[in-house]
């Protein structure tokens, strides 16, 4: 029983409670699912600085919002701690013969430890993932209006093609990124 | 406001229990090397854009009353969802997280991801300043 509790979900579990996720937001207050706006109505909130994009009654379009990602913070709590899987992740032996090229041995957390903690902020190449990339997160998801839950799932459900176009290119990018920029990034 | 933080708590737990919080999985789709990624997102839509259609098409009402609708995305000329789609995806790529993830991996003890967090709030703000002068 707590071997079935610890486990990770697979995909056909994982996948419809997702979409689950976006159809009851819209059932239940007719509200767009998308974590990325909760970047935005940070900065409404906290530095709008008179700028335009961030003036709009914040508590009014996204509380519910931001009450959903403290829900969320508290749910990875549950299901990476309490829960926690206590066997390494199991991605393919290609992808786990590909990551080796980088130095990534160490398959049994969420994350790897060399790569997130809070020394390699010390560090140029940790410095720039973290930080770097938290960065180029934010203005990419705010440019585009969405990431890969509002564009993802919402836009892709709805049909919607300026979705696609963007789902598309933040894919693309993502692999060019891990295929090129990771390398150079990853400590050796 | 609760059931909000009620399917937060569950969408988290589906993020971490379903490995989508996971660098290795992110970085195992983003490398082709396997199919897991892609299945999660296939069978998400196949859930959600059905009953959307039909929400739609029933022009139903959500439980607070409003009629539900989605409303649609401007095109313009596009830039801003090939731009900022790809400047999203280098991030993705090199962090091996998109924004819901961090969040539940703050939650699941990775506390560095609160700093990725405020970079991402910054790289926002950035956006907001720049805005009048980016093509849209």
């Amino acid at each position: 029983m707590m071997d079935l509790l610890h486990r990770p979900w697979p995909w056909y579990v994982t996948g419809p409670l997702v979409g689950l996720v976006a159809v009851s937001l819209l059932v239940l207050g007719n509200k767009q699912f998308g974590v990325s706006q909760n970047l935005r109505h940070l900065c409404a909130a906290f530095v709008p600085a008179d700028l335009t994009y961030f003036k709009y009654d914040w508590r009014r379009t996204g509380l519910w919002n931001l009450v959903f990602i403290v829900g969320v913070v508290v749910g990875g709590f549950i299901g990476g701690v309490l829960l926690a899987n206590p066997h390494p992740v199991a991605i393919t032996a290609a992808a786990v013969a590909s990551l080796a090229t980088l130095g990534i041995t160490d398959f049994s957390r969420l994350v790897p430890r060399e790569l997130f903690n809070w020394h390699v902020l010390l560090t140029l190449k940790g410095f720039v993932m973290i930080v770097g990339g938290g960065f180029l997160i934010g203005f990419g998801t705010a440019y585009a209006g969405g990431c890969t839950s509002g564009h993802g799932i919402t836009g892709l459900a709805d049909l919607q093609l300026p979705s696609l176009i963007a789902v598309i290119s933040f894919f693309a990018a993502g692999a060019a990124a891990s295929f090129f920029l990771l390398p150079l990034l990853v400590p050796r | 406001m609760t059931a909000y933080f009620v399917i937060g708590v569950l969408f988290g737990a589906v993020l971490t229990k379903g490995e989508l919080v996971s660098w290795y999985r992110i970085e195992e789709a983003l490398r082709f090397k396997g199919l897991y990624l892609y299945l999660v997102f296939a069978s998400a839509l196949a859930v959600a854009a059905p009953v959307f259609a039909l929400l739609k098409r029933r022009r139903a009402r959500s439980l607070t009353g409003e009629p539900i609708a989605i409303p649609p995305r401007v095109m313009g000329r596009g830039v801003r969802y090939v731009a900022g789609g790809a400047l999203f995806g280098l991030g993705w790529g090199i962090v091996g997280a998109c924004p819901g993830p961090l969040f539940a991996l703050v939650g699941a003890g990775i506390g560095v991801m609160a700093v990725t967090i405020l970079a991402a709030v910054v790289g926002t703000w950035t956006y907001g300043y720049l805005r009048p002068r980016l093509p849209h």
